[in-house]
């Protein structure tokens, strides 16, 4: 009830800002604008309409993930609103999860948004039903719940434009982290190789929820590689989620 | 049982720059009974705000104990029983002041149609029926105030803690929130509050304490405060003859016919009347000027 109190509110904050709609709106046209790209490229124009279309979803959600998440607990301090949450009897670990959630909410509504009217023009241009688009939207969806949980985790304790920073570079960082794991066969210190193996399992390896490439260039999705990499992001979401919780149960506002 | 009670509350906080460590309280105790009014009493920078931080759990005390309706500030069952009102309120500017009482419920896990009627009626109580529907970043600063203390009531505390509640209401909007105050200490409710303005404060508060430089310079009933503290007697009389008064070396003002002494205790006061008696002469009047609480508080800060 708590939970949901606060993801409620988190949602009517998003939704109550006309930059919200006007990423969505930008998005769409983005993705639609891949009609014209296709348009003017020679070969496989249904590989451009998902490579373009895809790509302008995927960056427009996870601007709003970034934007909207790095706000989220900083704006409550900084305007002083946690007085209002701190004071209830709601722990200060629920908080977090509610914020969490109605920002899962926010980029589920937005995602909806965008992957129905794609799939509906996908439709229209190629007279196609690609389903394993769909399984791309649910691995973007996890992804920017990591980078969701990863903000608010930055704006626990750091100001918006250091967030913004650190979560944006996470978020590039987190789409090269697969090569700590080729990297480490070069090396043989013992050190080299703790340095490596660290920075492999505490960035997010967001690549892992990347299948552009094997929709694009369709590749089958071997359905144990899908499960992995949701259950992969459940857990570094659970572990960014009980960081910020901790960091946040030790705060004092003052 | 205590509403609130403070022991030994210490706090201190670091600067920045060095890590200079400031001591803003120095060991305070309170002691609020249930059913009372307790004003919170000091100059800015007393540690007034901080205290009630410490309270509510927004910073964390460095030693003391805290306790409210006898359960630890910092469980959700001492919780349940606290409303309360932030100094400056500022609210989620994107909310009506319907909405925001219906989250606030929320918070507390109130039944849905409890926290529906109950919104219904703060407002009413806090005279915003009219703007119910409006977004709060429409809202003017004496009409945030309201929406607060609206807020801090929605779970019909038993103790309500409000901060600086009188800044920024105008003296209708001031009146208003003395007469709240009284409704909710007849309905039984215990209230703390702190503030700058002491005429509201004289006029409701059972009992006061002052804080001066993070410790609890004086704790009471207003009435035993203000009794115990006569500032002078002052003696009318009429029908002496001025040399007599010369004589005596005794420094009167004149209003008419009737000569103002004024003493500084109960034994000259007594010598007056006495003088006046022996030289033929009529007291009018003999009134021991108290102490307001401007002036306890005054003295406490000048010394």
């Amino acid at each position: 009830m708590k939970i949901k109190a606060i993801a409620l509110n988190t949602f009517k904050e998003a939704v109550r800002n006309k930059v919200y709609y006007l990423l969505i709106v930008v998005g769409i046209l983005f993705a639609l604008s891949s009609q014209i790209m296709s348009l003017l490229t020679l070969g496989d124009k249904v590989k451009v309409l998902k490579d373009i279309g895809l790509a302008s979803i995927n960056f427009f959600c996870v601007l709003i993930a970034i934007f909207t998440g790095i706000n989220l607990v900083f704006k409550e301090i900084d305007k002083k609103t946690i007085y209002n949450i701190v004071s209830k009897p709601i722990s200060r670990s629920n908080f977090i999860l509610g914020k969490f959630f109605g920002l899962a909410v926010t980029l589920l509504v937005a995602l909806l948004s965008m992957a129905l009217i794609f799939f509906v023009f996908l439709l229209l241009s190629t007279g196609e039903f690609d389903a394993k688009v769909l399984l791309y939207f649910i691995l973007l969806y996890f992804e920017l719940l990591i980078i969701s949980a990863i903000s608010i985790l930055f704006s626990s304790f750091s100001t918006p434009i250091l967030s913004s920073i650190f979560t944006i570079s996470l978020y590039l960082i987190g789409h090269l982290s697969w090569t700590f794991n080729e990297f480490k066969y070069n090396l043989t210190e013992t050190f080299e190789k703790v340095v490596v193996y660290s920075l492999y399992y505490i960035i997010p390896n967001l690549e892992k929820l990347n299948i552009k490439n094997d929709i694009v260039l369709k590749i089958p999705i071997e359905s144990d590689v899908f499960i992995g990499s949701i259950i992969y992001a459940v857990c570094y979401i659970a572990a960014v989620l009980i960081l910020a919780a901790l960091i946040f149960n030790k705060k004092e506002f003052k | 049982m205590k509403a609130l009670e403070i022991k030994k509350l210490k706090k201190t906080f670091k600067s920045n720059f060095l890590f200079k460590k400031y001591e803003i309280l120095k060991g305070i105790d309170i002691n609020v009974e249930e059913g009372e009014i307790y004003g919170f009493l000091g100059p800015n920078g007393a540690g007034k705000t901080t205290t009630i931080k410490c309270v509510l759990g927004i910073i964390f005390p460095d030693a003391g104990e805290i306790s409210i309706f006898g359960k630890s500030y910092n469980t959700g069952e001492a919780r349940k029983k606290v409303g309360f009102l932030p100094e400056h309120p500022y609210f989620y500017d994107y909310l009506t002041a319907r909405e925001l009482l219906t989250f606030t419920g929320n918070l507390f896990s109130l039944p849905k149609k409890q926290v529906s009627n109950r919104a219904d009626e703060l407002i009413k109580l806090v005279g915003l029926e009219k703007k119910r529907e409006l977004k709060l970043k429409k809202y003017s600063k004496g009409m945030i105030q309201r929406v607060g203390l609206a807020q801090s009531l929605i779970n019909d505390p038993d103790l309500v803690i409000l901060d600086e509640p009188f800044s920024g209401l105008d003296p209708i909007g001031r009146k208003e929130l003395r007469d709240i105050i009284i409704s909710l200490k007849e309905a039984g409710k215990t209230l703390f509050f702190s503030s700058h303005i002491l005429q509201d404060m004289e006029m409701i508060v059972d009992k006061v304490g002052i804080i001066l430089d993070g410790s609890i310079r004086k704790e009471g009933r207003l009435s035993d405060l203000i009794s115990h503290s006569v500032r002078y007697y002052e003696t009318v009389f009429t029908g002496v003859a001025e040399a007599a008064l010369r004589e005596n070396n005794l420094e009167t003002n004149r209003l008419d016919n009737n000569y103002i002494i004024k003493s500084e205790s109960e034994k000259d006061a007594n010598d007056i009347i006495r003088f006046v008696n022996g030289h033929k002469g009529q007291i009018v009047s003999v009134t021991p000027v108290k102490m307001t609480l401007e002036d306890i508080f005054l003295k406490e800060i000048v010394g």
